[in-house]
């Protein structure tokens, strides 16, 4: 079988985010596969570690550095990359018609996607290429079991936490506490220059964005930060319940 | 036509129905809106959602109990092509959020996600929403002949029902089989107060210690307060705490008055389902933890002592 990650780049979440020419400024930041992607790719392995002879294939579409988070994928222990490569923003919908593209063309069983990824803060990704194969989903594992072309697991609903079973191919989304994702080794991170990166250029995949961005703002609230020692705990308690109630007058 | 899916719960229609009819009403686009109800035994919610439309239409089915993201997405989609809908509008609960693409996809629509506003300019839609983990507002344009909207529960005041209902209309609809099986649920907790309506939340991470640290600490804080209780990501996969706890990316968001965080670093994925509360209070014994950054009040000091001391000081 083939399952195929879906991962994308994005600004390390530790990083701040500053605005240059009316979009989030991305030049000399840290970047990073983004963490959700991260339990696909982990996923993905574990399946194979499991029993299932897969060969996994991770995918990105984005600028020249995308290839950084394809390299740390293939570190973890992915076999081979394809890299769509356009400095064209993409909206989630045309992004869902290339990998659907690519999916068709490597004949996937599986496909492992983030919940969410953590740049623009889409979850529509999963969705969309599932309905352009015409595939089943599930979003938000929690817990994931192949059994012959069988997939058994949870998923976060809007009401709780689902038991579900779906026959292969499907689309699943990733998140965090799906699994501990693995350091890459160094003789892997060695391996992992070995490994093919497929450069496909976005033109092939003849798609259009049709929303736009427009413009952003940062907006972070100012806050007091009244930090209080707390050696003598029953003195800051005391004063932080005034503050509480006089001053923010928040609390009864 | 401006297409509106009604969420509802536990047969009951969703606050989130009154904020979609706030957003049509004000989306500055023509046609009448049109209100349609999925689900099984779902006359009570189709009746209230007569007071918010011009016109509702009723999928009553039993293969509509279970939400599914392809039947969801099927329907919607056949009703959007049969009333030539140019807009639909779709709440961004995590159910939503996982049928509207497909809809987009079907209708080959654009899609809007999880907007916080949203309005007709020169013909294309033009909506606000967070991004960057919330950190950033972006305001994106959208152009087609079809949009496929998820409005954000709470970005829009709730529209009042009208005193007349409008009339209702059963549908026939072709659904797809269901191909994913669910086997079981873990439903959630509904006895305390529930964490988005709650004006108070008292919120602990992995430095209470101990699920009896949670309990002792913050639920004990949290009764004394009336207040809800939510939990990090951590402490959920630590079985500490149920999912429905959860508070930051991958769980609920919350805006309340006050958030009071005991023994929570700060990572950015929790804070991203915190930050635009009203008033931030951090306890924790880490005085370089990220979540004094973000906070309005705060102690340093061991949460074991601090949080007692709290809850006494409250009985006073």
């Amino acid at each position: 079988m083939r399952i195929l990650v879906l991962i994308r780049q994005v600004l390390d979440a530790q990083e701040t985010v500053r605005v240059a020419n009316n979009k989030v400024d991305l030049d000399g930041r840290k970047l990073v596969m983004d963490t959700m992607d991260e339990y696909g790719v982990e996923q993905a392995l574990r399946l194979r570690e499991n029993g299932a002879d897969a060969e996994i294939v991770v995918v990105a579409v984005g600028d020249a550095r995308t290839q950084e988070a394809l390299r740390a994928a293939l570190a973890m222990g992915a076999d081979r990359a394809i890299h769509v490569e356009t400095d064209a923003a993409l909206d989630v919908i045309a992004l869902s018609s290339v990998m659907a593209q690519i999916a068709r063309a490597e004949q996937a069983d599986l496909i492992l996607c983030g919940g969410q990824q953590a740049d623009w803060d889409s979850q529509a990704l999963g969705a969309a290429t599932a309905e352009r194969l015409a595939w089943p989903q599930v979003t938000w594992t929690r817990a994931l079991a192949l059994h012959g072309a069988t997939l058994t697991g949870k998923h976060d609903a809007d009401d709780g936490v689902e038991s579900f079973n779906v026959t292969l191919p499907a689309v699943l989304s990733t998140q965090q506490g799906l699994n501990e994702p693995r350091y890459p080794t160094l003789p892997n991170i060695m391996k992992a220059k070995k490994k093919e990166i497929r450069k496909d250029m976005l033109e092939a995949y003849s798609v259009a964005s049709r929303v736009t961005l427009q413009g952003v703002a940062v907006q972070s609230k100012e806050r007091l930060k009244r930090i209080l020692d707390g050696k003598d705990a029953p003195a800051a308690a005391a004063l932080l319940v005034q503050s509480l109630r006089q001053e923010a007058r928040v609390i009864q | 036509m401006i297409l509106l899916v009604v969420p509802h719960v536990d047969g009951k229609i969703a606050k989130a129905a009154y904020e979609l009819a706030a957003a049509a009403r004000n989306i500055g686009r023509t046609g009448p809106v049109t209100a349609l109800v999925l689900g099984s035994a779902v006359a009570a919610v189709a009746a209230e959602a007569a007071r918010i439309a011009d016109q509702v239409l009723i999928a009553d089915r039993p293969e509509l109990a279970q939400f599914d993201p392809e039947l969801w997405s099927s329907a919607v989609a056949q009703i959007a092509q049969e009333g030539e809908a140019h807009t639909i509008l779709i709440a961004a609960s995590r159910d939503g959020r996982a049928y509207s693409p497909r809809v987009a996809v079907k209708l080959e629509a654009s899609l809007l996600e999880d907007v916080l506003s949203v309005r007709d300019c020169d013909g294309a839609l033009v909506a606000e929403r967070l991004s960057f983990l919330n950190r950033v507002t972006e305001t994106v344009a959208a152009r087609g002949a079809v949009v496929v909207v998820s409005v954000k529960p709470g970005a829009f005041d709730a529209a009042t029902p009208a005193s007349e209902a409008a009339e209702q209309f059963d549908v026939d609809l072709q659904l797809p089989p269901r191909r994913v099986t669910i086997t079981g649920k873990e439903k959630e907790d509904t006895s305390r107060i529930a964490l988005a309506e709650a004006d108070v939340v008292v919120a602990g991470g992995r430095g209470v210690g101990s699920p009896e640290g949670f309990t002792q600490l913050i639920l004990g804080l949290a009764d004394q307060l009336g207040a809800a209780v939510g939990a990090t990501r951590a402490v959920v996969d630590a079985g500490w705490r149920p999912y429905s706890e959860q508070v930051g990316q991958t769980g609920k968001t919350v805006q309340p008055k006050a958030y009071i965080a005991v023994g929570i670093s700060g990572a950015v994925q929790h804070v991203s389902g915190m930050g635009k509360s009203g008033c931030i209070v951090a306890i924790n014994s880490d005085p370089n933890a990220p979540i004094f950054h973000v906070a309005d009040y705060g102690i340093v000091g061991d949460v074991r002592q601090i949080v007692p001391a709290l809850i006494a000081e409250l009985r006073k």
